[in-house]
């Protein structure tokens, strides 16, 4: 019983991390970008519901807040690409990890100038609730999670594979060029799946607070998150899932069965040892270079 | 405008290209010795603080600007050299003159071994294996306790060589003095290896990998040795770190240091020793400069100077922000714009530095 409550609790912060890498591979698939402000961003949709929700601030209804921040987000997304990353097109690809690095920073500012340091939760009614499953029982918060980023990653899945938008987003990643001279716009394309990822992040960040609280530096965890990206195998949507889900569930047992200090680092060592033995992830979806 | 008229195929490889630009190098050393001479002991802490930013950037220069191998975890690197020289001095009882190169080549070794797996990486990957071993390093440290002396750090000793003190705290003037000479040997050391076959095939693998390989480069053995030769510049700046800052521990050498590393030869100016001091420039004096600007706006407006967190690394972040989208070759790109400029006076046209349109194609298969 002690193994199945540490594995659900495990398999519910995986679907977060899993999430958060969800927006990375978003918008790699489709622009061959890194976002390394994808934490931020998770940390700033979770700070506009907040900021929306709890009665601190404007205290409106949480069913109406929820679609609202996602939608912020989205917008959020869509502009930061408009204004600050089509700059960028054409430039090399460390260009823009450094830029998104820095917008990390910034975007980390401005949440802690408007928002404070303290850190704060959600107000949401899917928080301290239990659920019994026979003998297990399970927090709310946790189910709702899981059923939540399982839901979005089919759709998601689907949506590349077999919608016209979502074939053109991966198009226009896989030659730039050749999608411009069938008539994909890029540009627009681009801006729509930093929308999504806007839009993700912001889903993400709703789960993540009203499972825990959140303060400004949680963007941080976009870090973990990233690595369970590289581990699922970068550029495959199940495969960010499944990346999260094993860091999600390799901590709380290396806590627990080897020695506290070891939690942190377990991620990392996986994702070194998966870098050196099998380069491209999990799921790989890279094949020899053609010249 | 000057010509050169090359005489031999030498003129190419000389250190300097002409008699005007070694005499303004030379004068630039000339002022920097006598610095200690016009300066109190704080600025020139601050200037020896940033010659060992310099160091740090050379040595992650060679790797993003010379080879085109982003890193996302240098300050691993910098800990590798710091703790591998106090602790050479501490446990084994050698000197520093000993110890100081050794740990730059502990650092080097450790650089190119944990670089070879990943060399067959490219791009990203191998940004994000460093990433990893930076918060590796940092966990391990506290881990490797009984070694490293964990969260309570250690402490650097007082330099001795040939029976001369050399402290931060207790002779500032030595102690800059021998980063300076540190420093010098570095852009030496640098310049040469710009000039030779290594050096071109660096930049080679920079360029295209595939031209790389097909002129007979062989690109995983390049990348190691630049990771290497990367890591060892590094090391060295972080054995100097630690004497800098006197006391130091696994929160000294974290993922931000790796990170505001890359930033700052982004800022300077990729693939140029300059760049590496333009961003030292920038990173040293930035705390100060805000603080600066901190206190005389809180003056003008009438309001008590408090403190807001996180403010310095938001306007380093939004300077980088601006280079990025403005001018992506850094400080050192806009003053060679600006000499060009002077130089070609009426004739320079604006399209002079534009870079060839590229467009992206995956890799990915699916």
């Amino acid at each position: 019983m002690d193994v199945m409550q540490l594995i659900v609790s495990g398999l519910a912060n995986g679907c977060v991390y899993g999430l958060i890498a969800l927006g990375f591979v978003l918008i790699y698939k489709a622009t061959e970008q890194v976002n390394f402000a994808q934490g931020d961003m998770m940390m700033l949709g979770a700070y506009v519901t907040v900021g929306l929700t709890n009665t601190q601030f404007l205290g409106l209804p949480f069913w109406f807040s929820v679609p609202a921040a996602v939608l912020i987000m989205g917008v959020f997304g869509y502009l930061l690409d408009l204004f600050v990353l089509r700059r960028m097109f054409g430039q090399s690809q460390i260009a823009v990890v450094i830029l998104t690095i820095a917008l990390g920073f910034v975007l980390r500012f401005f949440a802690g100038l408007i928002w404070g340091h303290e850190p704060v939760s959600l107000e949401s009614p899917i928080t301290g609730k239990d659920v019994r499953f026979g003998g297990l029982v399970l927090g709310l918060d946790e189910v709702v999670i899981i059923v939540t980023t399982v839901v979005l990653t089919v759709a998601l899945y689907f949506y590349f594979n077999l919608t016209r938008l979502g074939i053109a987003m991966q198009a226009s990643s896989q030659n730039q060029l050749a999608a411009y001279y069938m008539g994909i716009p890029v540009r627009r394309v681009n801006s729509l799946i930093w929308a999504l990822a806007g839009a993700v992040a912001a889903v993400a960040g709703i789960l993540f607070a009203s499972k825990g609280s959140i303060d400004p530096s949680t963007g941080l965890l976009g870090i973990k998150a990233f690595a369970a990206a590289v581990i699922g195998g970068f550029g495959s949507l199940p495969g960010a899932l499944l990346g999260g889900l094993i860091v999600g569930l390799i901590e709380p047992f290396a806590s627990r069965y080897i020695a506290p200090g070891y939690a942190q680092i377990m991620p990392y060592l996986l994702l070194f040892l998966i870098l050196v033995f099998r380069p491209h992830g999990i799921l790989a979806q890279v094949y020899s270079k053609k010249v | 405008m000057r010509t050169l008229f090359k005489t031999s195929y030498d003129a190419d490889l000389n250190l300097f290209q002409h008699g005007m630009q070694a005499f303004w190098y030379l004068s630039l050393l000339a002022i920097m010795i006598v610095l200690p001479f016009v300066m109190d002991d704080f600025a020139l802490g601050e200037m020896t603080n940033l010659l060992i930013w310099a160091i740090a950037g050379m040595g992650l220069m060679i790797l993003v600007g010379q080879t085109g191998q982003a890193s996302l975890g240098h300050a691993a690197f910098l800990a590798v050299g710091c703790y591998a020289n106090v602790l050479l001095q501490q446990k084994l009882g050698l000197p520093f003159i000993v110890a100081f190169p050794l740990a730059g080549l502990i650092a080097g070794v450790a650089g190119a071994l944990i670089a070879l797996p990943m060399t067959k990486l490219h791009g990203i990957y191998l940004g994000i294996g460093t990433l990893a071993i930076s918060i590796l390093t940092d966990d391990l440290i506290v881990i490797l306790e009984p070694l490293t002396n964990g969260v309570r750090g250690l402490y650097a000793p007082t330099i001795e060589i040939f029976g001369m003190e050399i402290d931060r705290y207790g002779n500032t003037a030595r102690f800059y003095w021998m980063v300076l000479l540190i420093v010098v040997a570095i852009v030496l050391a640098y310049r040469n290896l710009l000039r030779s076959p290594l050096g071109r095939s660096f930049a080679a693998v920079r360029d295209s990998e595939v031209s790389a390989r097909a002129m007979g480069v062989n690109v995983a053995r390049t990348k190691a040795i630049a990771f290497g030769l990367s890591a060892g510049i590094t090391g060295l700046a972080g054995a100097l770190i630690g004497h800098f800052t006197g006391i130091f521990n696994n929160e000294t050498f974290n993922l931000i240091l790796s990170i505001q590393l890359l930033l700052m030869i982004v800022i300077g100016g990729l693939g140029s020793i300059h760049g590496a001091f333009f961003g030292a420039i920038v990173i040293a004096f930035l705390p100060q400069w805000i603080g600066f600007a901190r206190d005389s706006i809180g003056q003008l407006i009438g309001a008590t100077s408090t403190t807001i967190p996180g403010l310095e690394s938001a306007v380093f972040g939004a300077i980088l922000i601006v280079f990025i989208l403005f001018e992506p070759r850094g400080i050192y790109g806009r003053w060679l714009k600006i000499r060009t400029y002077f130089e070609l006076f009426p004739f320079y046209r604006r399209d002079m530095f534009r870079r060839q349109k590229s467009y992206l194609k995956t890799e990915r298969m699916r």
